[in-house]
């Protein structure tokens, strides 16, 4: 009989027995779980310039260490606040201040996307290794993902884009509105990184599709099948805003029966 | 062997007979070649004649019915060359067309040929768009035909029938573009089907019986596109053709109706001749219409069913709306609170949509098509008309139409609510409380603001035949008076402002007779007597001869104020007016 039968009954076996199981499960998760991958190469001062830069533009309502400014009970509609950034990644930074959503200029029901962005690209970078550096959450994706002419699949992504998509930002993707003032913004002229980041991230009112939700492949096809309906455009003529039957209703109301009435008193008035 | 014409004794019981007439139209004179020929055979020289020399009046506002008579022969030329390749069939296949972003994907085949007859067939995304057009165009005309009717009383007797008649077609173009719509089987329709299937449902306890008659089972089955084309192409067309000859023969019968005018009364028609100048008139706006429609497809795109991807009962749009005329029932069910429905018996009545729905929708037809009668029941008023009202010369039935078109109105906004929160950054919660409250407050108020207008310019109108136009010119008399030239009316345009009737309120007859007993429908009478009341309590008279005469006199002692101080007076034009 050796030691470790011997002592198989001993009363802390059961607890080292749990100690290891969790160790193994842990080192396996570590091992297989997907790899927050901390882009690219981040180096320290990185870090450093990006807490300077959060400091300055963020922290008035994300909190100085990004921990978040809960608002008081009962005033969640007014003031300004900001959820906590600990686990937001780099994706959410990458995504908020490219599209210039961050910083808000001021509080509203959401924050609406601003073609004017105020900052380099350089201190995007920083501030999204600053934020990536508190707590792991979702990383920049690969070019891989990216390529939506090479490898993607427009037909697929449409089934997908149909299911998850259309019923906030419509099938046209040209938007839709939301309870309160908020709404779901047109992806018209997005950039397909942002699509990805969008998806990966849930910003504002958008749910997150993670990896296991929608593969990196399913949003690779979603930016394929939205980049592919765009390119091929109007053929039937002016858009009118892709609003469907809204638009159209104002158009043949204004226009239609305006010129046909227009018409019809030109022909009036032409007496034999 | 006899001769045959030997005069036999029976020929001398035909002796008296007049001999038969040459020509079946015995009242036209005879003419030759193609037309004689044609007139020998079918006798139409006649009714050819009649129809060639009926006189029409003139007016711009009388060829908005012609607008959706024209925009419904658009649509049926357009949609005879959309059957050459529509496929009425929920079959699955998978896409191979040309439009990339959908190849691959399993479709049915009824969407797989309208992005056919869009990519492939040549023309066909023009003839695809002009029929939406067409159709958008046709039900908009039918409603401002209608409402033109309305607005100047030409429901009235002898056409009471046709209102009627039009009032069915109203409801069956309407069924026709929602049918229509239907077929494509791309995903906003798909949506509208399945509200549709749902409205079916809320019948009180036969609804799913019903909905699965319809539908051939669940939602969304196989068979409803092939019956949706079968009621679109065959069934509706033939339905709505049909009528829509009555009432165009009926409008012969009855003669159109004309505006107030010099010469124009109710025992004449004023106007020109069809032929030739109606024949030409609306010969060439069929070809305008026809051309403005071609115009509206080439430029403007409606529909684009490729971006809404086929039917899938799992997905939905945002921004899913139906064609204009459904938005005030999907608008209503918008607006309508949840907590109307609920259970009794185990049933459940979901009366938060069955009241915008199947209730709605039939009703607001109903109450259009019975107007006239409850109007005549009002004035008591059994004489024909041919003249037409001016809208303000009836307050109350004009603004009464307008209260109708607020409530309209404010319900067909709100089955926009999201695309209104949309555009203007509003919030979509807040937009349906504002319509919820506007649909019982506004439509009084506007009554009451229209009313009130339609009195002032009655008035005004008054003013205007009794003391001439406010020519802003200031006179000055010798002894240093000053007034207002007023320059009086041409006798074309005074007929215009003083030929209306205005009814007085009706007198109610004691309930009791003499001996006190209570006579038969005093209730009935004072029901009557209240709405005639409400119709008629605010009007303007229409100015008398004897009025006009003694306004006449007054300003004639005017004009020979005038006449000495012509040398010396000074003329100020005013500038104010």
């Amino acid at each position: 009989m050796n030691a470790l039968a011997a002592r198989r009954r001993h009363p802390a076996a059961i607890a080292l027995l749990l100690m290891v199981a969790l160790l193994v499960t842990g080192g396996l998760y570590a091992a297989l779980a997907p790899e927050p991958a901390a882009a690219a190469a981040v180096t320290a001062d990185q870090v450093s310039e990006g807490q300077a830069l959060f400091r300055a533009n963020c922290a008035s309502c994300h909190g100085l260490n990004a921990e978040g400014n809960a608002p008081d009970p009962g005033q969640e509609e007014e003031g300004a606040y900001g959820p906590t950034l600990v686990g937001a990644g780099a994706a959410s930074v990458h995504f908020q201040m490219e599209t210039g959503r961050m910083p808000m200029a001021a509080p509203r029901p959401q924050a609406p996307r601003v073609n004017q962005v105020e900052f380099s690209d350089e201190q995007i970078e920083a501030i999204a290794a600053y934020v990536a550096s508190l707590g792991p959450g979702p990383a920049r994706p690969d070019e891989e993902w990216l390529d939506w002419e090479g490898q993607g699949d427009a037909g697929r992504g449409g089934t997908l884009y149909r299911s998850n998509c259309a019923m906030c930002h419509s099938s046209a993707a040209a938007g839709g509105a939301l309870t309160r003032g908020k709404y779901a913004p047109t992806l018209e002229d997005v950039e397909p990184v942002h699509i990805y980041e969008a998806m990966l991230t849930g910003p504002q009112n958008m749910p997150v599709f993670n990896d296991a939700n929608l593969s990196p492949e399913d949003k690779r096809d979603v930016i394929a099948y939205v980049k592919q309906m765009h390119a091929t455009g109007n053929p039937g003529g002016l858009s009118l805003g892709n609003l469907g039957p809204s638009s159209e209703a104002l158009f043949i109301w204004v226009f239609g029966l305006g010129i046909m009435i227009g018409t019809a008193v030109w022909v009036g008035q032409k007496g034999a | 062997m006899s001769d045959t014409t030997t005069a036999r004794p029976a020929d001398a019981l035909r002796a008296d007979d007049t001999p038969p007439e040459q020509t079946s139209s015995g009242t036209v004179r005879r003419v030759g070649g193609v037309t004689g020929w044609v007139d020998d055979r079918t006798g139409g020289a006649k009714g050819v004649n009649y129809l060639l020399r009926k006189v029409f009046p003139d007016h711009w506002s009388f060829m908005l019915g012609e607008i959706a008579m024209y925009s419904l022969i658009i649509c049926l030329i357009t949609g005879a060359f959309l059957t050459f390749w529509f496929v009425p069939s929920m079959g699955l296949i998978t896409y191979d067309g040309s439009y990339v972003p959908m190849q691959g994907v399993l479709m049915s085949e009824a969407y797989a040929s309208t992005l056919h007859i869009s990519f492939d067939i040549k023309g066909g995304l023009l003839i695809r768009q002009m029929h939406h057009w067409a159709a958008l165009m046709f039900i908009a005309a039918i409603t401002v035909h209608m409402l033109r009717v309305f607005f100047t009383g030409a429901f009235r007797k002898p056409r009471e029938l046709n209102w009627v008649i039009g009032t069915v077609l109203a409801l069956l173009a309407i069924i026709e573009g929602f049918a229509g719509y239907s077929l494509p089987d791309d995903l906003l329709s798909g949506t509208g089907l399945r509200a549709t299937q749902g409205f079916i449902l809320t019948v009180p306890v036969v609804g799913s019986y019903i909905a699965f008659a319809l539908f051939g089972g669940d939602f969304p089955g196989e068979l409803i596109i092939p019956r949706l084309y079968a009621v679109h192409v065959l069934l509706l067309p033939a339905i709505l053709v049909g009528l829509f000859i009555v009432h165009i023969v009926m409008v012969a019968v009855n003669k159109h109706t004309q505006y107030p005018g010099p010469g124009k009364t109710n025992d004449n028609v004023v106007g020109y001749r069809v032929m030739p100048v109606y024949a030409a008139k609306a010969g060439g706006f069929f070809f305008l219409v026809f051309g403005v429609t071609a115009l509206l497809a080439a430029v403007a795109q409606i529909n684009a069913v490729w971006v809404h991807g086929p039917y899938d009962p799992s997905a939905v749009t945002a921004g899913a709306q139906p064609d204009w005329y459904m938005w005030f029932s999907d608008g209503a069910l918008r607006l309508l609170p949840g907590w109307l429905e609920f259970v009794v018996f185990g049933f459940t009545f979901s009366l938060n949509i069955a009241l915008g729905s199947i209730v709605l929708l039939p009703l607001i037809y109903v109450v259009l098509g019975i107007y006239p009668f409850v109007e005549r029941w009002v004035t008591g008023d059994t004489r024909e008309h041919h003249l037409l009202d001016r809208p303000r010369n009836a307050p109350v039935r004009t603004g009464l139409g307008m209260a109708a078109i607020t409530f309209y109105t404010i319900l067909a906004l709100a089955c926009v609510n999201d695309i209104i929160a949309i555009k203007t950054g509003m919030s979509i919660n807040d937009l349906t409380n504002t319509f919820r409250v506007s649909l019982f407050l506004l439509p009084p108020l506007v009554f009451w603001i229209t009313k009130r207008i339609a009195l002032s310019l009655q008035r005004r109108d008054r003013d205007t035949v009794l003391h001439g136009r406010e020519t802003g010119i200031v006179i000055r008399t010798p002894d240093g008076r000053f007034y207002e030239r007023h320059e009086p009316l041409d006798e074309y345009t005074r007929w215009k402002l003083v030929s209306f009737e205005s009814h007085a309120p009706l007198e109610l007859e004691p309930a009791t007779d003499a001996n006190g007993v209570a006579r038969k429908g005093a209730r009935k009478d004072r029901v009557r007597a209240a709405l005639s009341r409400f119709y008629f309590t605010d009007r303007v008279e229409p100015v008398t001869p004897a009025e006009l005469a003694a306004a006449h006199h007054h300003g004639e002692e005017h004009e020979q104020l005038e006449v000495p101080a012509v040398a010396t007076e000074q003329r100020i034009t005013s500038g104010q007016h």
